[in-house]
């Protein structure tokens, strides 16, 4: 392997951020591929060599996995990419998944040292992501390379209900312990959010697969179109397994409750993603339809919201618009999403809530009614609270309306296991480690936080596959 | 992977299929349905679960040719299989727990309708069914109804049965007195016009809805329906409810968002060699 020269300080902090190659915005905003092209080698050992290798390194603290940052990026850098692959796999199950879909400006790029003013020149962080993302599709494209060893089986069997990333990670760690595993998922296919949510153009879903096909190697089993709740209930599973960790995530979608939701043309974001995503609607030879609206308005500003918008753009529509009742602050997804969204013509009315969908004659939608608002006094959350200007009143044209104001709990599965406890959102119950009321039974991710990450959902999925291990192996 | 066992056309455009589904056949219960896709590129149908046999395994689906996706459902023959097959979905049936219960089919509805009148029956409720369709070749499942108590027959033509429509027979019994409820389940129409015929006699009346679905599992709010003065998922909540408190309108209405794609897939499909440019 070739040998870097060692750097020094000073020669480190010369480097400048590497730019991520991305497609261009007018040729992608037409195009499902991905807007990110990913790091050469070249670029990465570059980019991996700004890394100051601190004595207390902050991103690992930043991280909500404790990914070894410094100890990958260092290898990075020294150009051993075997090495770096086997020491983020180690730490983070789906490093192809974070190192594109982490909010890595508020984790751990946030409190990278090399983020901080210096000499009155502005800081930017190590591209941690970038760099993750990298190592991760170079161990995709290695995998005989980076085969973990094969364990002994302890004939314990554990089920996983949910396969997204909360329920992947955990199947994962469960398996390198040598445990028997079967994952139950509602849908034809796993994934979860990351395989139905989160579109083509942000994490290509050839890319899921072949993570899910690597727990798959390991042994992992999953029993796909098997709704818990439906099909077996949770004390069913408990009692033919030795433990279960609940991971289904907070799929329910919520909607505005003005008049006018029932029109045609107004989608939850959850039906519009699926259909073009799980049932990949867009393509010519899918049976599965999908309105193509020319004139879109989304209502939110989370990162389903950007995903919709950007969506709707690429399914042809001329003016795609996110309506947002707080500002640009305040937008709670991804920075580099809405600055992609940007880049790619979306229009955004920020102050501007909803308060009906206009309909023709026929039942389509033909516009959505807003209000302006202004901001307040800080709410519960301590942000500043939206609140209406009287008379302000003004209609977005459009044909279609996506609702993107989050999501709940899916009660089919609690609703189903009474000695489950949940409060009163109807989110389970579990401590720091996954334990929830039921002795065996572990839950973890949107169910157990409301909607949050992917990154959270595989730390709960992570935590409490040790967990789980450590009652498998029990106290004696 | 799930073989069809068995395959029998019921009328000219309406098919039987006895399908391998073990879970489902042992745990489903009347008025439930599954969801099935044939493979890539396939889109997700719901499918009522018209009968089951727990000791071998499989579930009755009965299927009538529309769209492009049931057409192609409905050209598999026994030996070939489907690919995914999800479920039980949905709630099941409120059963009556006594009494007198008119169960109304309407063309394939009538095998919604079926286990409906078979699990009422087995409970030790009178069932009268009251089921039709355009002419003598479209009656389905009349053999099997007639397991369950008396069954009326209707025909437009007057082929089978009596000539008229169901809700004229069902008028009749209504007038007649002594009715608990009514289980309908058919085109939205003639739910509709039960429900309205049941109204003024105070009769509950339940009806099955068949709106949009793709997950089944109230994921994605596509399903949604007017109930009284709420929105609420046929998928979870449903498929069946109150008829007296259904929005038919806005049923009719939604059912038909998708009606441009379908004739295009329909058309596309009976034109075989015909390639989109970019198919794959
Ligand atoms: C469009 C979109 C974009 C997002 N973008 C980002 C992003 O950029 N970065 C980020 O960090 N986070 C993002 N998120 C949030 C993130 O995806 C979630 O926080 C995360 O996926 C939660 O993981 P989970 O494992 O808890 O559940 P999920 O990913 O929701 O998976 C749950 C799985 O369980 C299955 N299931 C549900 N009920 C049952 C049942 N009863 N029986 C069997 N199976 C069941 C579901 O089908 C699903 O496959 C996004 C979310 C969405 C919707
Ligand atoms: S997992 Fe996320 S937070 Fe952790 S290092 Fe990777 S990108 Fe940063
Ligand atoms: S089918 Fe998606 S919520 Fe009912």
């Amino acid at each position: 392997m070739a040998q870097q020269p060692h750097l020094t300080t000073k020669q480190r902090m010369a480097i400048d951020r590497q730019p991520m190659p991305a497609q261009a915005a007018e040729l992608r905003s037409i195009n499902f591929e991905e807007v990110n092209l990913g790091f050469t080698e070249q670029l990465a050992i570059l980019e991996a060599q700004r890394c100051l290798q601190c004595k207390k390194p902050k991103c690992v603290a930043g991280c909500p996995v404790s990914v070894d940052i410094p100890k990958f990026i260092n290898l990075v850098a020294a150009g051993d990419l075997r090495g770096a692959a086997q020491s983020l796999l180690h730490d983070n199950a789906l490093p192809c998944v974070t190192g594109r879909v982490c909010p890595q400006e508020i984790q751990c790029e946030q409190v990278c040292l090399r983020g901080r003013p210096m000499r009155g020149e502005p800081g930017t962080p190590v591209a941690i992501g970038h760099l993750e993302r990298f190592v991760a599709d170079w161990a995709a494209a290695h995998p005989d390379l980076v085969a973990p060893p094969k364990p002994e089986p302890t004939g314990r069997r554990v089920a996983i209900i949910g396969s997204g990333p909360g329920g992947l990670t955990a199947a994962g760690e469960l398996a390198r312990l040598g445990h028997d595993v079967t994952v139950f998922e509602a849908f034809h296919a796993s994934g979860g959010v990351l395989l139905y949510g989160i579109p083509e153009f942000r994490l290509p879903k050839d890319i899921v697969q072949q993570e899910v096909d690597r727990l798959v190697r390991q042994g992992v089993t999953i029993e796909h179109n098997t709704i818990v709740g439906r099909t077996y209930t949770l004390p069913e599973l408990r009692e033919r397994f030795d433990a279960v960790f609940v991971a289904v995530g907070a799929g329910l979608p919520v909607f505005m409750n003005v008049p006018g939701e029932n029109l045609k043309g107004v989608y939850a974001a959850n039906e519009y993603l699926t259909r073009v995503n799980l049932m990949g609607a867009h393509r010519p030879d899918a049976d599965t339809p999908v309105l193509r609206g020319r004139r879109v308005a989304v209502v939110g500003g989370g990162n389903v919201a950007m995903d919709a918008v950007r969506t709707a753009k690429r399914l042809g529509a001329d003016e795609a618009t996110i309506v947002y009742r707080r500002s640009r602050t305040e937008l709670p997804a991804r920075a580099e999403e809405v600055h992609h969204a940007e880049e790619e013509g979306v229009q955004f009315q920020f102050l501007t809530a909803p308060v009906e969908v206009v309909g023709d004659d026929h039942g389509w939608v033909a516009g959505l009614a807003c209000v302006r608002m202004e901001l307040g006094e800080p709410d519960d959350s301590g942000r500043r609270r939206p609140v209406a200007i009287p008379g302000s009143e003004f209609v977005v044209p459009a044909d279609m309306v996506v609702v993107a104001i989050g999501t709940r709990a899916n009660p089919l599965l609690t609703q189903t296991s009474p000695d489950l406890t949940i409060n009163r959102w109807g989110y389970i119950e579990a401590d720091a480690d996954g334990r929830t009321s039921i002795p065996g039974v572990f839950a973890g991710g949107d169910i157990v936080r409301g909607a949050a990450t992917v990154i959270l959902a595989m730390g709960d999925g992570k935590r409490a596959a040790t967990a789980i291990d450590a009652y498998l192996r029990g106290p004696g | 992977m799930h073989a069809i066992r068995s395959k029998t056309l019921l009328s000219p455009n309406v098919t039987r299929f006895v399908v391998e589904a073990p879970r489902i056949a042992e745990i489903r219960k009347p008025g439930q349905f599954v969801i099935v896709r044939l493979g890539p590129g396939a889109e997700r149908i719901p499918l009522t679960i018209a009968d089951a046999d727990p000791a071998a395994g499989t579930i009755t689906l009965v299927i009538q040719a529309v769209g492009k996706s049931t057409h192609d459902l409905v050209d598999l023959d026994p030996g070939d299989a489907i690919r995914d097959i999800a479920g039980p979905l949905g709630r099941p049936t409120e059963l009556l727990p006594a009494g007198h219960a008119v169960c109304v089919g309407g063309g394939v509805g009538t095998a919604v309708v079926f286990p409906i009148a078979q699990a009422l029956a087995a409970a030790g409720v009178r069932v009268t069914s009251v089921i039709g369709g355009r002419s003598k070749e479209w009656v389905i499942f009349a053999d099997e109804l007639r397991g369950t108590g008396d069954v009326v027959v209707c025909t437009d033509d007057g082929s089978a049965g009596r000539k008229g429509f169901v809700t004229q027979a069902l008028a009749e019994l209504c007038e007649g007195g002594g009715i608990d409820e009514v289980y309908a389940v058919g085109p939205v129409p003639m739910m509709r016009a039960c429900a309205e015929l049941t109204r003024p006699y105070g009769i509950k009346t339940t009806v099955s809805l068949n709106s949009i679905m793709v997950d089944g599992t109230g994921m994605c709010g596509g399903c949604r329906v007017g109930i009284g003065d709420t929105s609420q998922y046929a998928c979870v909540d449903g498929p069946e409810f109150d008829g007296h408190a259904v929005d038919f309108d806005l049923l009719i209405d939604r059912l038909t968002t998708y009606r441009e794609f379908e004739q295009d897939a329909l058309a596309r499909r009976s034109q075989p060699g015909q390639c989109l440019e970019g198919d794959r």
